[in-house]
């Protein structure tokens, strides 16, 4: 997995797709391109299909939420192929409100990757044969991989002695969530003088003891 | 479906003949045969599967959101907790997507360690695999041998580490520490008679007229079937392809490695398991290997923005403790840019999608467990089988549940 071999895969994907691909990028030697999301379907067929690329294999689908985005979920689809040894990941731009078309009919491991990026995110895909949630409670409400759904979640549920049933109620936190910020305010001022610093910059002027 | 007798509970009278309507059994979460919390709502007719829909989550902990939460290294312990049975293997999918963000390189020896202990990990996970998917079939014995074996090697965890099960050994830029004085005689005495192990449980399963009888032809899987829906590992290596990640991709110290790669022609639950035998072969010759040529050096990347210093230097320089204090509170800033690394885990490839920031905590990170696609793939798998073949078909994929609910 040359670079310069991933290097001519994607010119050859942005050649033959044309103005469907919107961006390709070759980053710490792995390949991705982002499409519009309209022709989603149509990339990912073609790149099952054109012999030259021969994705055989969807590992994964996933999502990136980027909430201060006009779109701001990124999906990103992992797809491998076994003849050529090669990994790409294809990506797609939407938001909360539009839908991204399954790639079920392209490939059948998509169902329960995306029924777990709808789940997560809610992000909607359209045509899916069967999106219901998979890995959260049964009647779970939100979508927890959301940058604005807290860490802690909104409900706890536990055992109740009297109504003997299992309840659901609000989260009670006995502490605060403590988040720290570790971005220190010190390396992002390197142009700030402070009473001090004069003295390392200044010229010698050759007057030493 | 029409049958000649009469009463059945679920019949309705047709002339003559019984109408028996398919109908709904719920299996799980709590079975000793669903490798953990599996819940299957299957619809059957008769003893005939004729859809089985996996609902999972039940183990599901919200992995990926807490490691949004935490430092680069405050996440290695979760990985231990996705899939329990081959802990190191997971660290090593993450610990090497982070050293590809950072470009830097573990140390020669660290290599040599990880590969020799994500090995140990393949054994641990194969005996457990092979062994319990026997007692799914009827078979006792293997069960109660093997994990003899599997604590034998979960005591070369817990020296190297100090715990049996949740290692947190494999650090970015090499491991936590160096391995203690005579664990390598230990392990090389280990690999000395564990073929021997290997044929025992060949001899009581390989040709036995039940085993054979409840796993030939069970849940075949076909090339395009396999590729189609994402398996990889054992699951795609039964169904005949060639592909290791190992041998094609290799990652670490592996392309020095001398292996075979076993691959089976039928892809049924039997040429699983066959492959799965032969894996363990592999790996107790590539601990061997390992042991041989491990080399003298230092097993932390000598880079102080990333790997703590030593003790001693702590003592005598300020800079030393300033880099101690800063890692272990703030932790290390990783480059903005993204990555997906993929290993050979046991059970097929694990990879990672590490998204950074810039930051000290990953932006996000998916976790791309195998067992997930191919407990997708149960459906296909057991429709038309027999309810038993599905318990079958369940111990093939080597479930487990960590993993695939995170």
């Amino acid at each position: 997995m040359s670079e310069q071999a991933l290097k001519e895969l994607g010119d050859h994907i942005a050649a033959t797709l044309g103005d469907d691909v919107l961006k390709v990028e070759l980053k710490l030697g792995e390949l991705m391109v982002t499409v519009r999301r309209p022709s989603l379907i149509k990339s990912l067929t073609f790149l099952r299909d054109d012999p030259t690329c021969s994705f055989e294999q969807l590992l994964d689908v996933t999502a990136v939420d980027w909430p201060e985005r006009e779109e701001r979920f990124e999906v990103v689809y992992i797809l491998l192929s076994y003849k050529h040894n090669r990994r790409l990941r294809v990506k797609v731009t939407t938001d909360e409100d539009t839908p991204v078309a399954s790639a079920v009919p392209v490939y059948n491991a998509a169902g329960w990757f995306e029924r777990e990026t709808w789940d997560m995110f809610g992000i909607f895909f359209s045509d899916h044969p069967d999106l219901r949630r998979i890995l959260t409670d049964y009647g779970f409400e939100g979508h927890p991989l959301r940058k604005d759904f807290p860490m802690t979640g909104y409900v706890e549920c536990r055992y109740d002695e009297d109504q003997k049933r299992v309840v659901y109620e609000p989260v009670r936190l006995t502490q605060d969530f403590r988040s720290f910020d570790f971005l220190s305010p010190w390396e992002g001022m390197t142009n700030v003088m402070l009473p001090g610093d004069e003295k390392a910059q200044a010229p010698d002027t050759g007057s030493k003891p | 479906m029409t049958i000649a007798t009469s009463a059945h509970p679920a019949a309705g009278q047709s002339g003559g003949k019984t109408q028996i309507k398919p109908y709904t059994m719920n299996f799980g979460p709590q079975h000793p045969a669903a490798h953990g919390v599996l819940r299957l709502v299957m619809e059957l007719n008769g003893e005939v599967v004729e859809r089985c829909d996996p609902h999972i989550g039940l183990l599901h902990r919200g992995t990926e959101k807490l490691i949004e939460y935490k430092t680069y290294l405050q996440a290695v312990p979760y990985f231990d907790r996705l899939d329990y049975v081959s802990p190191m293997c997971m660290e090593h999918a993450y610990v090497l997507g982070i050293e590809n963000l950072l470009q830097i390189k573990a140390p020669l020896r660290a290599q040599y360690i990880r590969v020799l202990f994500s090995e140990i990990t393949r054994i641990l996970n194969h005996i457990l695999s092979i062994t319990t998917g026997a007692l799914d079939v009827g078979a006792i014995t293997p069960a109660l041998w093997g994990f003899e074996e599997r604590e034998i090697l979960m005591e070369f965890y817990e020296r190297v580490c100090g715990a049996r099960l949740h290692a947190n050994y494999f650090r970015p830029g090499g491991v936590a520490w160096d391995l203690p004085a005579g664990l390598t005689d230990d392990i090389w005495e280990f690999t000395e008679r564990f073929p021997k192990f290997v044929d025992d449980i060949d001899n009581l399963l390989t040709n036995n007229r039940i085993f054979k009888q409840r796993t030939v032809d069970i849940g075949v899987v076909t090339k395009e079937e396999a590729f189609n829906w994402g398996f990889t590992g054992p699951m795609l290596r039964g169904s005949g392809v060639a592909w290791d990640l190992r041998k094609s991709q290799p990652y670490e110290v592996y392309d020095r490695m001398d292996f075979d790669v076993p691959v089976g022609l039928t892809g049924d639950c039997w040429a699983r398991y066959l492959v799965r035998m032969e894996e363990m072969r592999q790996s107790n010759r590539m601990i061997r290997q390992c042991l041989k040529e491990l080399p003298d050096g230092p097993v932390r990347a000598e880079e102080r923005k990333v790997s703590p210093p030593p003790r001693g230097e702590m003592k005598r320089s300020m800079e030393a403790l300033i880099h101690h204090f800063k890692l272990f509170t703030e932790g290390f800033h990783v480059p903005a840019g993204e990555t997906y690394t993929a290993i050979e885990a046991p059970k097929g490839e694990f990879g990672v999608y590490l998204v950074s920031d810039g930051t000290n905590k990953p932006y996000r990170c998916k976790i791309r467990a195998p067992g997930f696609a191919h407990l997708q793939g149960l459906d296909f798998m057991s429709k038309g089988h027999m309810l038993a073949d599905a318990v079958a078909n369940i111990a093939s994929m080597d479930i487990v549940f960590g993993e695939i609910d995170r």
